[in-house]
């Protein structure tokens, strides 16, 4: 009996190891599909299309090298819807959903706000406001579109880790891994968030990431016909973006106290806007 | 964050983000915590005996564990019909994201669960190697896996038994109040919603947790008793009732607080959720939660535990308060749940919630996963008796 004891340790020990190998090849196999694919090839680049971000084009990128800002110029927006219309062609966005849209603020002469936003603006705001009946002060428009914060809520309460923040400053889903829980789109303090009814799961603006890779601006600052959007990269000291956020001009960010520090900028933006 | 919601609904111009008409939290996850809630509440009753000794409640300490069985069961259900991709759920334990609260859920529900059944399967080691010996085929197999072909009822295995079950529902308390509190936490950890964003949701969730596995206990326990024309143990459901209501005072209590405070710092926060319980939900929760269901009740259980009732009119009472209770605690998630997901994040309105009857997520199918633990608690109890005094006449 004694005798047969080592053996039989020995058998468990095989029998151990073997089980442990096993797990451990299947976690990695669990794990191998998450690594990120190569995003791009230079053929990829569409060379006709001339660069409209500097210095991405023509040398490897490096995220860690780049700081993406978007700003909205208040007091340029016209309403006209253009890049409301561009963004749902360019990600085929269902009806009712939206990753970006156009808010008309009303000021009537009693400082009382009206807001409204038919369609989130896809059809631009073509009519004035009818029901109201009090002398109006002030009209504008605030576009609104993903603030790609640095501290963002929707990262933090992603359970499997589909949504995470890029070290160039954005904030993306991989929605291979989404879950389609929607508990992003409860954390979002600007409601940027929706759950696409075809796939599934979350979706959002990307400040169309893919575009910014090739050397090409979003789909929404491409078309603006007022350039009231403007995008650039912060760390090139001769962008747009880095002359408005380091000079004089009011600059300020939505809800400012939720301490999600966005990346999305408001020049002009009354204090009502919400 | 209070100033976060500066300007909030100065003026109601009915203003809801586009992206925040739909509701994206249904019905469903108002189940989710109440069917957990009952475990929790219900494993608590099972630990006042075989943790802290309250000896009259000796007759439901089996029961209410596989009560809290048959529900914990069925409480991953309403999560798999809310997700988008169901067939990912398991994502949520292979790759969690340590920063959610939502990433513990699997690894705590999966923990409780195998520390109630572990705890099952001792306090009923005797009763199962016992039925074993009586029965014959699939039955007989069925016992033979519960009690892991043991048969050993020796004074030492027993008394190695009584351990581990002590320090089974030792750590079972600790764990039911971490599934539970932790499942307020998920909304309480929602800063951009005013209505959740409170330190008191985890606090709030627990005791409310508590009272709908009390008062489930008691109505369920009167209501077999009285269909299979036994008597109900008028001591056991007397101590149940006085728990009851020491957990629903201080349920109410909580409830009342998060609103008092804030109404009386009246910050900005204030105006969002007063805006809200006085307007949308105010029938959902000024007259059915808080004035039908609770001091309704509040008045019953003072009745009922202050002054000599007698035994008939006491059960009779005490089942509907249960009722109301658990009606209440309904109230309660559907108030935090779907209301709070009403007020829009502009602040300046709120949207509408329209459940539908053949929806994925719709009443129907609200109404097959709450009678789903029930059947699920008769399938036990062809397998556990429920009643010491069963075995006794065996």
């Amino acid at each position: 009996m004694d005798r047969e004891k080592p053996e039989l340790n020995e058998e468990r020990r095989t029998f151990i190891k073997k089980v442990l190998k096993g797990t451990i090849a299947g976690s990695l196999l669990l794990v191998i599909p998450l690594r990120a694919d190569d995003l791009e090839t230079s053929e990829q680049i569409p060379e006709h299309i001339p660069e409209q971000i500097p210095g991405i084009r023509g040398s490897e990128y490096d995220m860690s090298r780049h700081r993406f800002v978007f700003i909205v110029d208040i007091t340029r927006c016209i309403g006209c819807g253009s890049c409301c219309v561009a963004d749902k062609r360019e990600y085929n966005v269902p009806d009712g959903n939206y990753r970006t849209w156009v808010e008309r603020y009303i000021k009537d002469i009693d400082e009382n706000i009206y807001v409204d936003c038919p369609n989130g603006g896809l059809d631009g705001y073509q009519k004035p406001r009818e029901d109201i009946d009090r002398p109006v002060r002030d009209t504008f428009f605030v576009p609104k579109l993903c603030n790609m914060c640095e501290d963002p809520s929707c990262v933090q309460v992603c359970p499997v880790g589909a949504t995470f923040r890029s070290p160039d400053g954005f904030v993306l889903i991989d929605s291979e891994r989404c879950i389609g829980c929607a508990y992003c789109i409860q954390a979002c303090p600007y409601s940027v968030r929706f759950l696409n009814p075809v796939t599934h799961t979350a979706e959002k603006c990307s400040w169309c990431y893919h575009r910014v890779r090739r050397g090409l601006l979003p789909v929404c600052v491409h078309v603006c016909p007022a350039k009231a959007r403007k995008f650039g990269d912060l760390n090139d000291k001769e962008s747009e973006v880095y002359k408005i956020l380091s000079g004089p001009g009011v600059i300020t960010v939505l809800k400012r106290d939720m301490g999600n520090s966005p990346s999305l900028y408001y020049k002009g933006a009354r204090r009502e806007v919400i | 964050m209070n100033a976060a919601h500066e300007n909030a609904i100065t003026i109601l111009t009915n203003y809801v983000f586009p992206n925040d008409l739909h509701v994206h939290w249904s019905m469903m996850i108002a189940l989710y915590p109440y069917i957990t809630g009952i475990v929790a509440g219900a494993f608590i009753v099972s630990s006042l005996y075989h943790v802290f000794g309250v000896k009259s409640l000796k007759p439901i300490s089996r029961f209410s564990l596989l009560f809290a069985l048959a529900f914990l069961t069925c409480a991953t259900l309403p999560l798999l019909f809310h997700l988008g991709r169901p067939e990912r759920n398991f994502n949520i334990m292979l790759t969690p994201n340590p920063s959610s609260a939502m990433a513990g859920f699997g690894y705590i529900y999966m923990l409780y669960g195998v520390v109630l059944l572990l705890e099952v399967l001792f306090i009923y080691r005797p009763t199962l190697v016992y039925l074993r010996k009586k029965s014959q085929g699939l039955m007989e197999m069925i016992y033979r896996a519960l009690t892991f072909d043991s048969t050993n009822l020796s004074p030492e295995s027993l008394e190695l038994d009584r351990k581990i079950i002590s320090f089974l529902a030792a750590i079972g308390i600790p764990m039911a109040c971490v599934l539970h509190g932790y499942v307020g936490f998920i909304f309480g950890g929602i800063k951009a919603n005013p209505t959740w964003a409170t330190p008191l949701m985890p606090v709030i969730f627990l005791l409310s947790a508590c009272v709908s596995g009390v008062a489930g206990i008691i109505l369920v326990y009167i209501l077999i008793k009285t269909f299979t024309n036994k008597p109900a143990d008028t001591d056991c459901v007397r101590t149940c009732t006085n728990y009851l209501a020491g957990f629903f005072i201080l349920d109410f209590v909580f409830e009342m607080l998060e609103v008092l405070s804030h109404s009386y710092l009246r910050t900005a926060h204030y105006h969002a959720v007063d805006e809200l319980l006085n307007g949308p939900l105010y029938n959902s929760f000024w007259i059915g939660q808080v004035g039908i269901l609770s001091v309704i009740p509040l008045i019953l259980l003072g009745w009922l535990c202050l002054t000599r009732v007698n035994d008939t009119l006491f059960k009779i009472g005490a089942s509907l308060v249960s009722f109301m209770l658990l009606l209440q605690v309904v109230f309660m998630r559907w108030n935090v749940v779907i209301g709070g997901q009403l007020i829009s994040k502009s602040a300046r309105g709120f949207t509408v919630f329209h459940p539908e009857w053949f929806d994925k997520e719709g009443i129907l199918t609200a109404i097959v996963l709450m009678c789903a633990p029930l059947v699920v608690l008769f399938v036990i109890s062809r397998i556990f008796p429920f009643w010491m005094e069963e075995m006794d006449e065996g």
